[in-house]
């Protein structure tokens, strides 16, 4: 049947049928002409010119970028002023189920998604944005979070999470500005503390809960600066106020370039992580320019180009091959070739509820989550 | 008429534009916001002001912003004083010319330019430490912390400080200080008496600039704080761009309002508006 779809959307486009945005189910089964311009919200490096002015050359979508700094950023983006003024965001995991259920976005079509088909098995439905079978925008890319250190400031070089807990490096660690990281000490805890029964660092009990916020709480007075942006924690590792903490593989790559002495690792523990959707807002203004940008993104050749840009795992798996062409050995460097088991070590970013799945309705909600962050931050 | 005329425009826009948006900030404080749809519900409630004073973090954030503001106020009129005396009574008009320029010149440059220049200069490999390390002594360590944030705002608010007082003192006419010295009173009972009396309406003058900057700022915060730095206006800023919480932001932001309003009433008693 998909097949089938995939056979007739190639179709119609090829003949240039006009949009029919009328499918059995609702969804569109062509893509129609574009409408001149594509309004995102986006991860800041995830619309860089290298794939975006080809992309407008190609369609005629001119595309307008507002980047965001955090997750409840971007959906609060996508909800002000009734939720017309931008047509996409590029949401992690704890966005996406947020704007699903809040009705900000609309189901797509993966049939119209020729890259679509060559995802990674665990990419192409996973929970974060597939409900019952509704496919809520298309996969992205994902990675991990990492543990960020100057390789000269930090010896031995660390393997646990424990280091940005412990104070040998008292006012030279570094954490992400984001009530999210609450679920980075809850992974911690589930391993050094497997007394509180922590099964899934998203689903935490009152107790649980309490012990993740007091070892962030124990964690503040070691903090040099929780960071916002990527380029602060970028500023931090280079003029020496941070040697340690967590971060993401952009930042690795940004330091590396600019020679200063660091490394990452995911730590024993394990680590949280991201895995990106391109969705489409309930009120999308240019719905043909939209389609026409997933199918773009998830090409091989621009999940390429931006998963080196970014330092994250394409979704496509013919991504590979052109990553080694344009920078030799970035397939392995950034796992677009590993095995699966490696996808499923990684506790991706997902939006707490208070209903944990186990027939009881007893785990923190976000806003617990959102206001513990700023008891903390104070 | 013709004065109503030339005053009728910007009426309008003060009445449109300045004083219906603080109506609607200070009417939208007692709304609230629906936590699962995040929509604004225009039921009147209290719950906002509630939160404010409830929570000792954000008790802790107001008195910090308050705190540093008012330090910072006190730091530019102690280093503004003597600069703008002399350059309003002791130098000649040449050298006074020339540190016009260097006192604005500052201003002529972005102020993130100057903020993140001041984290350079502060970090811990920045220019301060190596300073420091070169006469053999230890690493400062302020970077990202409050004493940064109090740093910074002391040096980009000087130059408003400096002003008002400079035209205080450049008021206060040459027969006042001969007359004291004619009955009898020394340099240092003459500067006592009569100087610092006619300069305060200026510096208190200068005190609404800096402190009320430094309040309703939330970039420098940002940039060079360190974990435990936020102001008013981080919060109102995240309230808004990140929490989608209007209401709420608009409750905090009635906090610089009132401050703002009771010091305006003192500085009035203080004769500061003579001297603007």
């Amino acid at each position: 049947m998909k097949r089938l779809m995939l056979a007739a959307a190639v179709l119609a486009v090829a003949l240039s049928v006009p949009a029919a945005f009328a499918g059995g189910n609702g969804l569109p089964t062509t893509i129609g002409k574009g409408e001149g311009s594509l309004y995102l919200v986006a991860w800041e490096g995830y619309t860089q010119p290298q794939w975006v002015k080809p992309f407008t050359k190609a369609t005629g979508c001119v595309v307008h970028s507002k980047y965001a700094g955090s997750s409840d950023e971007m959906v609060t983006l996508m909800r002000q002023g009734g939720g017309g003024q931008y047509d996409m965001v590029s949401a992690s995991g704890d966005a996406s189920l947020r704007l699903i259920y809040g009705k900000d976005v609309q189901p797509v079509n993966p049939a119209l998604i020729p890259g679509y088909k060559n995802f990674i098995p665990a990419l192409k439905s996973p929970p974060h944005n597939t409900i019952k079978g509704v496919h809520y925008g298309i996969s992205l890319q994902w990675g991990p979070n990492t543990l960020l250190y100057n390789t000269q400031k930090v010896k031995p070089a660390p393997t646990s999470w424990s280091a940005i807990y412990s104070s040998a490096y008292k006012g030279k660690v570094t954490v992400p500005d984001n009530p999210i990281q609450i679920a980075d000490a809850a992974l911690f805890l589930s391993k050094s503390q497997p007394s509180l029964g922590i099964k899934d660092p998203y689903e935490l009990n009152q107790k649980q809960f309490d012990a993740a916020v007091s070892l962030l709480k124990k964690q503040k007075p070691l903090i040099k600066k929780y960071w916002a942006l990527a380029s602060d924690e970028i500023d931090l590792f280079k003029n020496g106020d941070a040697v340690i903490g967590a971060s993401w593989p952009y930042q690795t790559n940004t330091l590396r370039a600019a020679k200063a002495p660091v490394a990452d690792l995911i730590p024993k523990e394990g680590a949280t992580g991201w895995a990106d959707t391109w969705m489409l807002s309930a009120h999308a203004k240019h719905p043909n320019c939209a389609y026409q940008w997933l199918k773009w993104v998830s090409t091989p050749k621009v999940q390429a180009q931006q998963a080196i840009y970014f330092g994250e795992t394409p979704a496509n798996t013919k991504a590979c091959a052109i990553m080694d062409k344009l920078s030799k050995g970035s397939c392995a460097q950034y796992h677009a070739n590993a095995p699966a088991a490696y996808f499923n070590s990684i506790k991706f970013w997902k939006t707490p509820v208070a209903d944990c799945g186990n027939g009881k309705k007893d785990c923190k909600d976000y806003t617990a989550w959102q206001q513990a962050w700023t008891q903390l931050k104070g | 008429m013709r004065a109503v005329a030339l005053l009728l425009p910007p009426g309008v826009w003060f009445a449109l534009i300045y004083l219906s948006a603080l109506v609607v900030l200070f009417v939208s404080a007692f709304w609230q916001v629906n936590p699962f749809t995040t929509e604004i519900e225009h039921v009147w409630t209290l719950a906002n002001f509630k939160t404010i004073f409830e929570s000792s973090a954000y008790r802790t954030i107001a008195l910090r912003t308050i705190g540093i503001a008012a330090a910072v106020t006190l730091t530019d009129a102690v280093l503004a004083f003597p600069f703008a005396y002399f350059m309003a009574r002791v130098a000649r008009p040449r050298t006074r010319a020339l540190l016009f320029v260097l006192i604005l010149l500052p201003l002529w440059s972005s102020y993130l330019v100057r903020v993140y220049a001041w984290r350079l200069i502060l970090s811990n490999d920045g220019v301060l430490n190596w300073a420091l390390h070169g006469l053999g002594l230890p690493s400062a360590g302020i970077a990202y912390s409050n004493w940064a944030i109090w740093i910074v705002f002391s040096y980009v608010w000087l130059p408003y400080m400096v002003l008002p007082v400079y035209a205080a003192l450049e008021r206060i006419p040459d027969s006042m200080l001969e007359a004291s010295a004619d009955l009898g009173a020394h340099g240092r009972k003459t500067f006592r008496r009569v100087v610092l009396p006619l300069a305060l309406p200026g510096v208190v003058a200068g005190s609404i600039f800096t402190f009320s900057l430094t309040l309703g700022d939330y970039i420098t915060p940002t940039l060079v704080g360190g974990s435990s730095s936020q102001f008013i206006g981080n919060v109102v800023y995240s309230s808004v761009g990140i929490a989608n919480n209007v209401p709420f932001a608009a409750a905090f932001a009635t906090i610089p309002l009132v401050v703002m309003a009771l010091y305006l009433v003192v500085a009035r008693r203080l004769g500061a508006f003579e001297a603007l």
